[in-house]
């Protein structure tokens, strides 16, 4: 497998990512693989052990996972979050303002696109897990959330 | 009208050269058509029987005169000088080369436009009441909200693969002309007994093949929680909606099968949990927005007589002109249908016309309609008669809105891929068919798809039709009693279908059978409502 693409200092977790079921009876484990029909939310009451959680696409075109990668960041989960299986390089910067910060795709990304791709958003208009100040944020600096 | 500012220009700019960067990687070899087709259909660029189509949005159907004849020009330089207004309130272009679409959205960035979410499985251009700003009966303008949807839903990293596309209608009347329950969204600004402004929801409408009414899910989302609810709404949707089947997976079936008591529970909870989130923005960002809306100087005093006394003229303003909210002012809706013509098709010339006489006559504004019409919003009714001899000079007075010629027609055979059957040539044959007796018939909605998938309406039309594939041969089904105004209903099928001649000729005999039994005052629609579907039955099949 190609080495996960990572946007972390930390050292990548070793073990193996178990599924969700089996996840909920390994008291020691600390990295879970989540499917597209899995509820992030179950993963809730565990979120200080987990240190990888890797979210799966076996197609592209299954959007499921940026929901669940969001669920978790805005539930405080910080350790790593992979995207795996069908991921395209031109749902990069997308994936990462959901807050993935790895990517392991099924076919490495070509990586001088996959810099471009990075780049090329100066703004963005919504608030998501990247946390980055939104347009209307510097438009209106200072003024409380509605 | 809304203007971009930097942040605005620099996000459409931006999209440009990523497009340009994909294509570049397609036509290198660097991404399979698979893999490229979610990215062009997020562009609007759609793989048509014979070339590429693109769909260029007009956000909730407003657009500038100097838009306007961009549209004119793009449709000279890019297409066979034509442009096709669409029931989704944007402009289609049939005959577009792949290799020329970055240069093609470059030229509408220029005006801030672009093609951005017009198709593809995410939140698509936000659709709205064509006579926002002008109508008589709005509480407010609703254009501000559907601006700030846009923004929203402007690359939302979340729904971006949503199971299916995904519309939205915003309204601020209590009548209805954009069809809001038949969004998988509507929302219709309210304003409570507190006097303060509101957003009610309906979640789950939609035509296709499964039509749906939306039910209402909220009736009252304060504005400063806007955003966080919608969101709330389609994470719901973009985690539960049914992937397994495309014909099941809008989020009308979601909400049918769940049923819209348990969707709403579910959208309640996870609004709990947005609204600690920080996503809405703050109530001066909406009210940035709506001072781009702010009212015209409409002259005070404006004289509201006009000259009645050539009965064409008097005819196309009773037909096609609606009451402004400022005296002396009209609303006026020119007819892309003239008799046996292409709905919804305007030349190169004719788009420029439209956007010459928008800034001699409308403070430089243009509205497209779900109906595939155009509207001039703002015009002084000492002007009406100036316009309307304009626009007759170049085909463009038919004085049908609204009636058996103002018809809906999909693109059907003649460009779609997934057709059964043609909607234009039967579109053309009845318009042709019933032009002498149109005024006579007075209002009646007919509304043409050419497959289930109801591109055309065909639900909603107080007469729909339905283009279906019998044994190799195209079949049309007539479907009677639709409406998508605030009385919103569905069509039924009246029974066995009919050839192309076949039909017009059902249509015929149900028309005459509601000029011989209407009441006073009764529309076709309220006929056919009084008297149910038997005695239509017996006519049409004898
Ligand atoms: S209704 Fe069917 S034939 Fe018509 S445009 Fe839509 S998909 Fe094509």
């Amino acid at each position: 497998m190609v080495e996960p693409l990572r946007f972390r200092d930390d050292e990548a977790v070793a073990d193996p990512a178990v599924t969700v079921d089996s996840f909920g009876d390994q008291t020691n484990a600390a990295a879970v693989r989540l499917e597209p029909g899995d509820d992030a939310r179950d993963l809730l009451p565990c979120l200080g052990r987990l240190r990888l959680v890797e979210i799966n696409f076996p197609g592209f075109g299954d959007g499921r996972g940026y929901s669940a990668a969001r669920i978790l960041r805005e539930h405080g989960y910080t350790g790593e979050l992979r995207a795996v299986g069908d991921v395209l390089v031109d749902q990069l910067a997308a994936m990462r303002r959901c807050g993935f910060d790895a990517f392991a795709p099924d076919i490495a990304f070509d990586p001088a696109d996959a810099q471009a791709a990075l780049a090329r958003w100066a703004d963005v208009y919504q608030t998501a897990a990247d946390r980055r100040a939104p347009i209307w944020a510097k438009r209106h600096p200072g003024a409380v959330h509605g | 009208m809304y203007k971009y500012d930097t942040y605005d220009q620099a996000m459409v700019d931006t999209r440009v050269e990523e497009f340009r960067d994909q294509v570049r990687r397609r036509i290198d070899g660097h991404l399979t058509e698979d893999q490229f087709k979610p990215l062009r259909l997020m562009n609007g660029l759609y793989l048509q029987l014979h070339a590429y189509m693109l769909r260029v949005a007009i956000p909730y159907g407003t657009l500038s005169s100097a838009q306007m004849r961009v549209l004119g020009d793009i449709a000279d330089r890019y297409d066979r000088g034509y442009g096709h207004f669409t029931t989704r309130q944007n402009i289609q272009y049939n005959w577009i080369k792949l290799e020329d679409t970055p240069d093609l959205l470059g030229e509408l960035a220029k005006v801030e436009m672009h093609a951005i979410q017009t198709s593809g499985n995410c939140i698509r251009n936000i659709s709205s009441d064509q006579f926002a700003g002008a109508a008589a009966d709005e509480v407010t303008d609703p254009r501000p909200y559907a601006e700030l949807l846009r923004q929203w839903s402007s690359f939302h990293p979340e729904f971006t693969t949503l199971p299916r596309k995904f519309k939205i209608a915003v309204i601020a009347s209590k009548i209805d002309r954009a069809a809001m329950r038949l969004h998988d969204i509507g929302i219709e600004i309210v304003r409570n007994d507190a006097g303060e402004f509101g957003a009610a929801f309906y979640v789950g409408g939609g035509m296709g093949r499964t039509p749906m009414i939306g039910p209402l899910i909220n009736g009252f989302v304060p504005l400063d929680q806007l955003i966080t609810y919608s969101e709330a709404c389609l994470r719901v949707y973009n985690r539960f909606g049914r992937r397994d089947n495309k014909y099941k997976a809008r989020i009308k079936i979601l909400v049918h099968e769940i049923g819209a008591a348990e969707y709403t529970r579910l959208v309640e909870a996870e609004f709990a949990h947005l609204l600690a989130q920080g996503i809405e923005p703050p109530l001066a960002e909406l009210a940035r927005i709506s001072e781009n809306f702010a009212d015209m100087a409409f002259e005070v005093g404006a004289p509201g007589d006009v000259d009645r006394s050539d009965p064409d003229f008097a005819l196309w303003l009773d037909r096609n002109t609606h009451a402004h909210k400022a005296p002396g002012y009209a609303i006026v809706t020119i007819s892309l249908k003239p008799v046996g013509g292409i709905p919804g098709d305007a030349s190169a010339d004719q788009i420029r016309l439209m956007a010459d006489l928008a800034r001699d006559y409308s403070f430089d504004e243009l509205r497209v309609t779900h109906a595939q019409n155009i509207v001039l919003p703002h015009v002084r009714k000492a002007d009406l008669h100036a316009l309307w001899t304009a626009l007759d000079g170049a085909g463009l007075s038919t004085p049908n809105l609204d009636t058996i010629g103002d018809i809906i027609a999909c693109p059907g055979l003649d460009y779609c891929s997934l057709a059964n059957a043609r909607s234009i040539p039967l579109a053309q044959k009845i318009s042709q068919r019933f032009a002498a007796r149109q005024e006579e018939i007075g209002e009646l909605k007919l509304k043409i798809s050419g497959c289930i998938n109801a591109c055309g309406h065909h639900h909603a039309g107080h007469i729909g039709i339905l283009g279906v594939d019998k044994r190799g041969t195209e079949n049309y089904q007539l479907l009677l009693g639709g409406s998508e105004a605030a009385d919103t209903s569905l069509g039924k099928i009246t029974g066995p279908g009919f050839d192309e001649d076949g039909i017009v000729d059902a249509i015929e005999r149900a028309t005459d059978l509601y000029l011989t039994r209407r009441a006073d005052g009764e529309r076709f629609l309220d006929t056919y409502r009084r008297l149910g579907m038997e005695p239509f039955k017996e006519a049409i099949y004898g």
